[in-house]
């Protein structure tokens, strides 16, 4: 299991009306080969913008810096023409909505081929042989039938395996997936996230995660990364991560849970709201909602640091440290 | 418990043209007391919302009753509401559709008090206490809707259900357009309401977990109808319906483990055109051969549950659910 892509001090800033503002923070994680790697966090954490700019699909005006290393190449450096080569046939991309990402009016057939026949160079009927057997990998009933009907003939949980199929139909190395299962019932979620499971296994497929669901993390990541204002928290192996938080934000999270067994009526909130774009807090960008914040962290940048084998926390006053 | 709102029978159809009418509510009975959460769940296109909307008088019933305090809800009409009803109000889901963007927060809520007779600068001043004690700033009510965050705009919106003094809220998703932290702090709101004010509320959600948390009733429904209803403690410990298991086993747990949730297969058959016999028997694991003939009512067993299967027996305790009888499909 190799490292298959490496991101190293990435940094997004998106244009505003009071100029360039930070909306990803000198990130830097690695995903290995056939590894669901899990991106956690609020809204505005900048989690959505890692995965652009990986893509290269931020909006208009952004900048970025840092490097992206995926099979020995940095994406960050590509041009818009090399992008294109590695887009969609090496990295593709589930985003949250599928009846956004597929286009209503073509046919399944039409927006399952037409980018193997670009980047594979396939013809129609080798094509349309391959998106049979896209489909039935994802498990549409009577795939020969589902080629030729149109997005709004599915229900949500199928048209997103028919968005999943499209992202596979190039046999892409890394699928991006932002919340892929967010506006799905729950029922039907359960069979979104087993397929992303059996992918990885069967095709040693890498999967990006994105999502604030901890439990969505917690059935398929194999490691997690919890961000916040637009930087690393915590991240590492799903259980530590899960059930031995060392952030203080990754235990808000989990404590904002329903718990049930504690038979305790009231839920436990984290005070206040993510930061919005450009007001991300100096020193720590948590410690103006953190329970346990010390002086140091209104004027201290924290660093991630290990503080277990696997497992990085950026939070010098480790609070939580005694508690494994 | 005295019963606050009292659904008997009720129906909810929608008219298309060119196509026979879509029964998204068929038949359901309900109830509410003072001081009671009752969760409402189920998968999307069961017709929870719809109920909703037919519970507050938003969506005439085509059929049964829907009882407040006594009083018939009819139908929102053109004219005045009848004061009687004006206790029974909705939270909407969406509070950013749900507030006027160009009116400044303190008049939208003080607008309950203007329509229940106060005169204007009374009703400022009553919103000013009514947003302090949904937990939002002082300086609230000047302000415009776009300048809060949207935890913050669902509490505006609670506020002003709040301003007509109300006995029952039927609230329609209401954390689920928020951030986690902004979910466990507008759910505990609600909660801290219902208990002080000794109202009644339906919380209807498709989260799960939520409702374990909150209710002290659930209702669980599938295709226009509640096929389980009971407390909620004895219904997640030991479901009574098939499908409420299956619901229940969906939901993937944040505890580290990796365990992958269980998959219920099939879709939610379309709601024209329902399956004959029990609605859930072509994606029930359980199904027996009569299942596809018989449609249970939903039958009132023993300790307040009541629930649509023919595995569970009237008058009797709930029967624990037999492990199904196929190994479940390969793995995916």
């Amino acid at each position: 299991m190799g490292v298959l892509l490496e991101v190293e001090n990435l940094t997004v800033w998106l244009a505003t009306r009071r100029g360039p503002r930070k909306a990803v923070d000198d990130l830097s994680f690695r995903v290995d080969s056939g590894e669901i790697f899990g991106i956690a966090g609020e809204s505005g954490s900048g989690k959505t913008m890692t995965a652009m700019a990986l893509l290269g699909l931020l909006p208009h005006a952004a900048r970025t810096s840092g490097r992206a290393v995926f099979e020995g190449r940095d994406l960050l450096a590509m041009s818009p023409g090399e992008l294109r080569a590695v887009r969609g046939r090496r990295i593709a991309m589930v985003s949250q909505d599928p009846s956004t990402s597929l286009h209503p009016m073509l046919s399944i057939e039409t927006q399952l081929t037409e980018h193997m026949r670009h980047h594979l160079g396939l013809s129609g009927s080798q094509a349309r042989g391959r998106a049979v057997e896209l489909l039935a990998t994802v498990r549409i009933p009577d795939p020969e039938r589902a080629l030729g009907a149109h997005p709004a003939q599915f229900s949500g949980g199928m048209r997103q395996r028919i968005a999943i199929a499209v992202a596979l139909a190039c046999e892409p190395r890394l699928l991006l997936a932002d919340e892929p299962t967010t506006a799905l019932d729950v029922t039907v979620q359960a069979g979104i996230l087993r397929l992303l499971d059996r992918l990885r296994r069967e095709q040693d497929l890498a999967v990006v995660v994105i999502t604030h669901d901890l439990g969505v993390m917690s059935a398929v990541a194999d490691r997690i990364c919890v961000m916040y204002g637009g930087r690393v928290a915590e991240v590492g192996p799903r259980r530590d991560v899960l059930t031995r938080p060392r952030h203080p934000y990754t235990k808000g999270l989990l404590d904002a849970l329903p718990h049930p067994e504690s038979g305790a009526a009231a839920l436990r909130p984290i005070p206040g709201g993510p930061p919005p774009l450009g007001e991300v807090p100096e020193g720590c960008p948590f410690h103006p909602r953190c329970g346990f914040a010390v002086p140091e962290c209104r004027t201290d940048r924290p660093v991630p640091a290990l503080v277990e084998p696997a497992h990085e926390s950026a939070c010098p006053p480790d609070p939580l440290g005694g508690a494994a | 418990m005295s019963t606050l709102l009292e659904a008997t029978g009720v129906a909810v159809e929608y008219h298309r043209r060119g196509a026979s009418a879509l029964r998204a509510v068929d038949g359901v009975d309900l109830s509410l007391g003072r001081g009671e959460i009752l969760g409402l769940v189920g998968e999307s296109g069961c017709g929870k919302s719809t109920l909703g909307r037919a519970l507050v008088g938003l969506q005439p019933a085509a059929a049964g009753a829907v009882r407040f305090d006594g009083r018939d809800v009819t139908p929102l009409g053109r004219r005045r509401r009848e004061p009687g009803l004006r206790g029974l109000q909705m939270v909407f889901q969406d509070p950013y559709a749900s507030l006027n963007p160009r009116r400044r927060i303190g008049d939208q809520v003080g607008d309950g008090y203007v329509l229940g007779g106060t005169g204007r600068p009374e009703a400022a001043r009553r919103a000013g206490e009514l947003l302090e004690r949904v937990g939002l700033p002082a300086d609230a009510a000047r302000r415009y809707p776009h300048e809060f965050s949207g935890g913050q705009r669902q509490r505006i919106a609670i506020a002003r259900t709040l301003a007509t003094d109300p006995s029952c809220i039927v609230a329609d998703e209401p954390i689920s357009a928020l951030d986690a932290s902004a979910q466990a702090s507008v759910a505990n709101l609600l909660v801290a309401l219902v208990r002080e004010l000794d109202m009644g509320m339906v919380f209807i959600s498709h989260d799960l977990s939520v409702v374990r948390q909150i209710a002290d009733r659930t209702a669980v429904m599938y295709l226009g109808r509640v096929v389980e209803v009971g407390p909620t403690r004895e219904i997640w410990s030991s479901p009574a319906h098939p499908y409420t298991r299956a619901l229940i086993s969906a939901v993937p747990r944040a505890d580290g483990a990796g365990v992958l949730p269980v998959e219920l297969p099939g879709d939610v058959p379309d709601p024209a055109r329902p399956p004959g016999g029990c609605r859930f028997h072509p994606r029930c694991p359980l199904a027996l051969p009569e299942c596809s003939r018989q449609d249970p009512p939903l039958a009132v067993l023993r300790d307040g549950r009541s629930a649509a299967c023919v595995l569970q027996s009237p008058g009797e305790p709930p029967r624990p659910l037999p492990e199904p009888r196929e190994a479940a499909p390969a793995a995916d």
